[in-house]
């Protein structure tokens, strides 16, 4: 049995999800009076119920600078990323080559896996091809690669994605592991970039 | 605002709505799989329909009108990748991918 | 105005019909359903734009309605789409 703590917990993680409801209603509806607050909370409360599904962590923590940077970076990039495809189709000089990698995110949270899946697919990038919610990476098609060194900064880009997110609303235990993360990880991305380099370098001085 | 800038603004959004829609289309038809049709199909729709629903709660600034089209603008936004993300595995599970244009393919040489 | 809208007419036009040739050529049904897609959106964006055009707001809830079934059919296909009969 759970403790009435737990209960709490709980009840307090259904709170957000259950105001979205309410919101949404009231967005359909084009008007915040009472009556459209009552109706949807009505609503909600049916709809919660009677289509039950598993509950998410939503690890009740919001930065709302971090959310704020995160809205204003993800609205440029879906233009941006238009942008981009739309010139792709309509350029005249396209040689289709494409690339499916897998991205290992360093979140733990299902919540935190799908925003950054939805989120990279509508900005410059990528399509979700599979998820593996156990290992918590996401294989992406990616568009228009044509170098190793490309793929490697689109998966930097989708970690530095995940890395807005879990600020702007992550647990405190992610933020805590992408901190310590952080500074491995640079340094072994830049160990990476260098082998690369030098091994381009190589080749092109082996065949010159 | 005046009436000429406004309307300046309402032809600019509306014609970039359209370029995007023409892009859509023009992509469909070019790019060389499922995958990459894909990209065409959900990305400059969004950018698209943001440009001219923006511009239809410019012309008509109330409630009621810029409520419905946030709702429509990200209706659009989180359920174009979740039809993406359906499409794409399927068109992978039935390999429908065109291998000879992927550089890398590491869902196929995954650990298991 | 009136030069802008024929212009955005020919765009929606032309790639309404990019969408549609790819309906009809296939290959397959998942190249058919992104291009249905497509077809969809470019509805969309041409009822906005004409709702931008002429200064009114009727058929937005029409455009709400649009944006959020037109994912089922894609969805359906592809949670339903046999591996032998996809040719």
């Amino acid at each position: 049995m759970s403790t009435p703590k737990q209960r709490l917990a709980t009840f307090a993680n259904q709170v957000p999800l259950f105001l979205g409801l309410v919101l949404l209603w009231m967005l359909l509806w084009g008007s915040f009076s009472w009556l459209n607050l009552l109706t949807g909370m009505l609503l909600a409360a049916i709809v919660s119920v009677g289509f039950y599904l598993p509950a998410v962590e939503l690890g009740l923590r919001l930065n709302l600078w971090y959310t704020l940077t995160f809205l204003v970076r993800l609205g440029f990039d879906i233009v941006r990323g238009s942008l981009q495809v739309a010139v792709l189709a309509l350029s005249p000089r396209y040689t289709p080559s494409n690339a499916i990698v897998a991205v290992h995110l360093r979140t733990r949270s299902d919540f935190i896996l799908t925003l950054t899946g939805v989120s990279t697919s509508i900005v410059p990038g990528a399509i979700v091809v599979d998820v593996d919610r156990v290992r918590s990476t996401l294989y992406l098609h990616v568009l228009n690669v044509h170098r190793p060194d490309q793929v490697e900064r689109f998966r930097n880009g989708v970690l530095d994605e995940e890395r807005r997110i879990v600020m702007a609303l992550g647990s405190r235990e992610d933020v805590e592991r992408l901190r310590r993360v952080r500074g491995e990880d640079r340094s072994v991305q830049d160990q990476r970039a260098r082998d690369q380099h030098a091994h381009e370098k190589r080749k092109r001085g082996g065949t010159a | 605002m005046s009436d000429e800038l406004q309307d300046v603004i309402s032809a600019v959004l509306v014609l970039a709505g359209a370029v995007m829609c023409l892009a859509a289309g023009i992509g469909v038809i070019r790019f060389p799989d499922v995958l990459s049709r894909l990209h065409a199909a959900t990305k400059p729709q969004i950018f698209g329909l943001m440009a001219i629903t923006a511009d239809v709660a410019l012309n008509n600034f109330t409630v009621g009108t810029v409520t419905l089209v946030i709702a429509i603008v990200v209706f659009q936004a989180l359920t174009a990748p979740v039809a993406a993300h359906m499409v794409g595995r399927a068109a992978y599970d039935t390999h429908h991918v065109r291998v000879d244009v992927l550089i890398i393919d590491e869902l196929g040489t995954r650990p298991d | 105005m009136l030069i802008v809208a024929v212009i955005a007419g020919v765009l929606f036009g032309a790639g309404a019909l990019c969408a549609l040739y790819r309906i009809v050529r296939g290959p397959t049904v998942l190249d058919r359903v992104i291009a249905s897609d497509v077809l969809v959106a470019t509805v969309i964006c041409a009822m906005g734009a004409e709702m931008a055009f002429n200064r009114h707001t009727d058929t937005l809830p029409v455009l709400l309605v649009l944006a959020l079934f037109a994912v089922l059919g894609s969805l359906s296909v592809a949670r339903f789409l046999p591996v032998e009969d996809s040719e």
